[in-house]
């Protein structure tokens, strides 16, 4: 291991992704991840990479699209409404099982919104903005280590699923520096196997096997229905297999707050505030967001007085804080929005409300 | 050591995101957990800038500060903007090469410096946020400066190097 480097998060994401092997990029300016291409613009070339400024966060996903399916471990970049842009892309990587990592480091929306952190794109990483019936795997890192671990783990769930996998981060995220113990880099010759590992990959028959194919159009319904058909038994496998999450003092709770990635840090002050006024709340903090951790919330202790939902959205999470929650505890919600960051205080004062306590 | 929660704000250009990454990057070396967070967005030189260090024994949570510890204010809009979020008892330091007007709140520990006056006297007033960085570590100690002089040995080597010792010594060119 390395020793510990402070680092931006946008700069500590770009160097996991070399590190993990990533030799394609493909992307478009947005605030707040500008930090992501100009590493890659700057880095990539220096171990024979590629990285390409496109026309458009379309033009960018089409280009990691052919560039994934020539067996190449591409990563792609965007915020919000870049990421929006993208969905097309998406849903055409899922329908052809192409593996690619997508980071999004999202800010305030709907619309170009702002440019501040926010968690608004929450529905559409877990459900999806494009067409059909497929799935982003979708994970969530609160510190800047995570995020560098994660990077290496989102290519082999990615690869070893066939299926694009999206790290969901926000504007805070990306942009504060922490210290980190970067990974070693992949050895070349695992970077190597990685391609050989693809036989579906257009690479070139070379006169010696068959054409391979890879295609999102099938005009049979049978023909398409098969294909959703095998797609779902992967998602079904990696709602089995997939789900990470994090619990903090579930057992002494009487409330418990649920949040992910950097609004989850800020949970955990606003307990210590809680604390010091005698209410004892716990944490749920979903890593995967899809599939989403709801197994945790079978450990809550009955005595629980309320869920609370901690979001930087109007209760987009809380939908599945709800589905989790199975009816046994009412569930409320913790939010701001619009590029604003809640604040531990804020937190706490929701909890009191929902408790219906002045103490 | 406490927790040490320091807002440094001021323009664009006078180098106030690098004065706290020099804190953040000091107290890595110490051993300590440490966050940085700047403001970001339309800034530009000449427009406002702040940026966010957490320093800590412990694991920090949250790296947005709702009540600091220290604010260190670059110029005027700075100080209206951030003595507010100091805790009854804070420490202010006021670059008052800049800033003529005296802070509202009457329960702060302040420290008036004429940074802008000092780095001309070293015959550089590019330091000047070097000497309120000296400042900042003198009274609130929040790192060792033998810490940062080894952050400054890192940042300026190879023909940043005949930097160092005007740096140095803007560090401690401020006297109480």
């Amino acid at each position: 291991m390395s020793e510990k480097v402070l680092m931006k998060g946008n700069e500590a994401f770009a160097e996991a992704a070399i590190r993990s092997g990533c030799r394609y990029y493909f992307g478009y300016p947005i605030t707040p991840q500008n930090e992501i291409p100009e590493y890659m613009s700057r880095e990539l070339p220096k171990v024979g990479g590629s990285f390409v400024q496109a026309e458009s966060e379309l033009a960018a996903i089409s280009m990691a699209y052919g560039g994934a399916v020539a067996g190449g471990r591409v990563f792609v970049s965007s915020s919000s409404p870049g990421i929006a842009l993208m969905q097309e892309g998406f849903s055409f990587l899922c329908s052809t099982e192409i593996p690619l990592v997508i980071l999004n480091v999202s800010r305030g929306g709907p619309g170009v919104g702002g440019i501040q952190p926010g968690q608004a794109d929450y529905y559409q990483a877990t459900r999806g903005g494009g067409n059909g019936d497929y799935h982003l795997i979708v994970f969530a890192p609160s510190s800047i280590q995570e995020a560098v671990d994660m990077m290496e783990m989102a290519f082999r769930v990615a690869e070893e699923y066939r299926n694009p996998v999206m790290i969901l981060a926000d504007g805070l995220i990306g942009q504060m520096m922490e210290p980190v113990v970067l990974p070693n880099p992949i050895p070349d010759a695992v970077r190597e196997g990685i391609l050989k590992a693809k036989p579906w990959a257009l690479t070139g028959t070379k006169e010696g096997r068959p054409h391979n194919v890879v295609k999102s159009l099938y005009l049979k319904p049978e023909e398409l229905e098969n294909r959703i058909m095998e797609m779902d038994l992967k998602y079904q496998k990696a709602k089995e297999q997939l789900v990470r999450y994090e619990t903090n003092r579930l057992e002494e709770a009487e409330v418990v707050l649920v949040a992910y990635g950097s609004t989850a840090r800020i949970a955990e002050e606003a307990m210590e505030l809680l604390a010091e006024e005698g209410i004892q709340a716990g944490l749920i903090r979903p890593i995967s967001l899809w599939p989403f951790p709801y197994e945790a919330f079978d450990k809550i202790p009955e005595k629980v007085k309320a869920v609370i939902s901690v979001e930087l959205s109007r209760g987009q999470m809380m939908d599945d804080v709800k589905i989790g929650s199975k009816g046994r505890f009412p569930v409320g919600l913790s939010s701001r929005v619009g590029g604003i960051l809640i604040t531990p205080p804020e937190i706490a004062a929701d909890v009191k409300k929902v408790l219906g306590v002045e103490r | 050591m406490a927790t040490h929660k320091l807002v440094i704000a001021g323009f664009g250009g006078q180098g106030v995101m690098l004065m706290g990454q020099m804190i953040a990057y000091a107290g890595m070396l110490e051993g300590k957990e440490v966050t940085w967070m700047p403001s970001y967005g339309p800034e530009m030189r000449g427009g406002t800038a702040n940026c966010s260090v957490i320093v800590s024994d412990k694991k920090i949570s949250s790296p947005i500060i709702v009540e600091a510890t220290a604010v260190a204010a670059m110029n005027l809009p700075s100080l209206i903007k951030f003595e507010k979020i100091l805790k009854p008892g804070g420490q202010l330091f006021m670059n008052t090469s800049l800033i003529k007007e005296l802070p509202t709140r009457n329960d702060l520990e302040i420290y008036q410096i004429e940074a802008n006056e000092i780095a001309v006297a070293l015959r550089n007033d590019k330091v000047s946020n070097m000497v309120i960085l000296g400042a900042i570590i003198n009274k609130t100690g929040i790192v060792k400066q033998e810490s940062i002089e080894k952050v400054m040995e890192k940042l300026f080597s190879g023909n940043k190097a005949k930097l160092l010792p005007l740096n140095k010594q803007a560090l401690t060119a401020w006297e109480a």
